[in-house]
């Protein structure tokens, strides 16, 4: 019998190996780190509970940020959608919250998050097919139709324009007499990693910048309860990065935010419980829930090393999660159903506030509602079925799991550490730094495919011949004249004098430090319309151009 | 690298522009792409996110390229796609391969044959299945080019 783990790698395991040896030669995570046979107490030798985990909602809140976590409240489902004009968006809606779902997530059209109203030429072809086409306030007030926004929450995948579309949000919320002390929801307002991975930038990151402070100051008295940003890792994970990157290089971002808005006369712990997160879940199912885990007790620790935080409530990081889009596949897209159930797992139990489960066919077109059905029932099932959620943080303790965890957090701080010594998160971007990053993982993930090294079932091994499409969602193509005949008719009804002020104003304060969001639910309630807010910025301010990488 | 992708050092490189018209950010297959191209000996230029089809042409035409590849996955390839090839042939650029990759129904693909896009790459793909059907299908080079580039 081995004594220990040394031991057993010497004489059981190793003879068997010897004899037999095993799948593959080495073990892989996603960041390339080995992963061994067996995990043992001395993986935790020097591993101290108190330190490492502590209790759910006490710091470090490894094992999460409630006390109860989901035996006093299951995670929001919150399915992201939006499609076509904002009429069809608003059935879509009202179909998921009678379905079960118990937040909203707005998924705009690329116009709209660019600054382009539906009838712009750059606009051409885009209206309303990634998400909603939203110009103005008359299209937030059919957006939000017999929708109780001080009921529910909404989270608005929004960055470069974030401030207008929040603006609007509030203009349609005060329409129904909502108190805005009450109203709940997230801004996504992460602009940096569009810089990385995105790509729905418009302005330059220095004006792009002092728009998210301003959002950050305007919100702490007249929006106490709004989720001012979340920052997300989500989208530079779907552009390849691993799990230890995927942490790093959000962290870094947020605190260049953090440090903007401290510079602006913030105080860390005065804004710091209003910061959210967003991480994608992937198919590598202990390493993601490591993840998970590991990003709170960074998070917490930098709150309180970094930012000399008081307040728990600003070291908690609360974070939504989608599952891996990019894991979805064309071939056999049923298949998807069971990657996607799998990834939901593994953010429940890393500790997810709320959760998007992908839809089967998204690999092929955007999602039709029996499949979005689907993706919310496979929610459904693991909250109600599996009991998963009735032990707080259930994996804790086992020797893989907090070794990984204590494996990703040391990966993503020794990152952290690189982007500290190449100035900060904006210089780096400046510098093609995470871009080349995410590149090259990429194209690694993609020779290791090609070789067969990683298997995609359905893909490069198990594949078959017969080829199923599923029916596919389309967007009316008449859409986008028919929103411009809309766009036109509000031009000549609404006071265009009113416009015209509040247009001025925004370009006058373009170059002072006046907080720009009171300009702006002015403007959005005169019914300027996003591109020509945008537009005026634009002429400020210029536009961001793309740091090649390649 | 493989016996298939490994460039001729004795042939001129083929030329290929990578494009991305439309406003979706997903550059990643676009990137992938590019970079294997490149990997296999091929000249490669690549436009970067958010490309009008008059910008994606004038770039096919001053880099004098024999293929375009083209990758959206906003969704707006059957509005935008004619608009490349229409802006393409405005500056005489005719004897160009074209295909395609990222997110599209293979309903639409039909009509985008009839654009003259000869393949279609979509999520999954085998990046050495791309360099041999450019390899294959690009256009030669007619003597005097080859020989102003060689």
């Amino acid at each position: 019998m081995s004594k220990s783990k040394h031991d057993w790698r010497e004489n059981t395991h190793g003879k068997a190996v010897a004899r037999n040896p095993e799948r593959k030669p080495r073990f892989e995570s996603s960041s390339g780190a080995e992963v061994e046979p067996l995990y043992a107490p001395e993986d935790l030798a020097e591993w101290n509970y108190h330190e490492k985990l502590g209790y759910p909602g006490e710091y470090p809140f490894t094992r999460g940020v409630q006390p109860t976590m989901y035996r006093g409240r299951l995670w929001t489902m919150r399915q992201y959608a939006g499609f076509g004009d904002a009429a069809e968006s608003n059935r879509r809606y009202k179909f998921l919250l009678e379905q079960g779902q118990t937040g909203l997530s707005v998924a705009f059209d690329l116009p709209t998050q660019i600054g382009y109203d539906s009838d712009a030429p750059e606009a051409e072809g885009e209206v309303g097919k990634v998400g909603v086409a939203i110009s103005s306030l008359a299209d937030m007030e059919v957006l939000t139709d017999g929708i109780p926004l001080d009921k529910i929450t909404t989270s608005m995948t929004i960055n470069s324009t974030a401030p207008i579309l929040l603006a609007l949000y509030v203009a349609a919320a005060k329409q129904q007499g909502a108190d805005l002390s009450k109203l709940g929801g997230t801004l996504q307002n992460d602009i940096l990693k569009e810089y990385i991975a995105r790509g729905t930038y418009i302005f330059p990151p220095r004006p792009s910048l002092r728009l998210i402070t301003d959002v950050f100051a305007w919100c702490k008295d007249a929006l106490p309860e709004f989720n001012t940003i979340s920052i997300s890792g989500y989208h530079m994970r779907e552009a390849g990065c691993t799990a230890a990157q995927e942490i790093a290089f959000t962290y870094a971002n947020a605190i260049e935010y953090v440090d903007a808005a401290i510079k602006a006369g913030l105080e860390f712990d005065a804004f710091g419980g209003r910061l959210a997160f967003f991480w994608a879940c992937h198919s590598n199912f202990l390493e993601e829930v490591a993840k998970f885990r590991a990003s709170r007790r960074i998070w917490a620790k930098l709150a309180r090393d970094r930012w000399g935080s008081k307040d728990p409530r600003a070291q908690m990081e609360r974070f939504h999660t989608q599952t891996g889009g990019a894991t979805l596949t064309a071939q056999q897209p049923l298949t998807n159903v069971v990657r996607t159930t799998l990834q939901a797992m593994a953010a429940v139990l890393g500790g997810t506030q709320s959760l998007h489960t992908n839809s089967f066919d998204e690999a092929l077109a955007l999602p039709t509602e029996e499949a979005v059905e689907l993706a919310l029932r496979t929610q459904q099932v693991i909250a109600y079925e599996t009991g998963v959620g009735d032990t707080i943080d259930p994996l804790a303790g086992s020797y893989v799991v907090e070794a990984l965890t204590d494996r990703v957090e040391a990966e993503a701080l020794a990152y952290i550490q690189r982007i500290d010594d190449l100035g900060g998160a904006l210089a780096a971007i400046e510098a093609g730094f995470q871009q080349r990053e995410i590149q090259d993982a990429a194209f690694r993930i993609q020779r290791q495919t090609e070789s067969g090294e990683r298997v995609v079932v359905g893909v490069n091994m198990f594949t078959s011949d017969d080829e199923i499409h599923p029916p596919t969602l389309r967007v009316d193509p008449a859409m986008g004249k028919r929103r411009a005949q809309e766009l036109a008719a509000l031009r000549a009804r609404r006071d265009n004098e009113a416009v015209r002020t509040a247009l001025d104003k925004i370009r006058t304060a373009a170059h002072t430090d006046e907080n720009m969001m009171p300009l702006l639910v002015e403007a959005v309630e005169a019914y300027t319309t996003v591109g020509e807010i945008c537009g005026v910025l634009r002429e400020e301010w210029g536009e961001f151009h793309e740091v090649m990488t390649l | 690298m493989t016996a298939e992708t490994a460039p001729d050092a004795a042939e001129v490189p083929i030329r290929v522009l990578i494009a991305k018209p439309g406003l979706d950010g997903h550059d990643r297959g676009a990137k992938v792409v590019a970079r294997a191209l490149r990997d296999a000996g091929m000249e490669v230029t690549y436009t970067g996110i958010r490309q009008t089809p008059d910008a994606i042409a004038e770039v096919a035409l001053r880099e004098g390229v024999q293929a375009v590849g083209i990758s959206i996955l906003s969704g707006a390839h059957l509005e935008l796609f004619p608009r490349i090839v229409a802006a393409l042939h405005a500056r005489g650029v005719d004897d160009v391969l074209l295909f395609a990759g990222g997110i599209i129904p293979p309903e639409d693909m039909p009509a985008l044959r009839e654009l003259g896009f000869e393949a279609f790459f979509g999520p999954g793909t085998n990046t050495n299945d791309i360099v041999t059907f450019v390899r294959q299908s690009a256009p030669n080079l007619d003597d005097a080019e080859a020989t102003a580039r060689s």
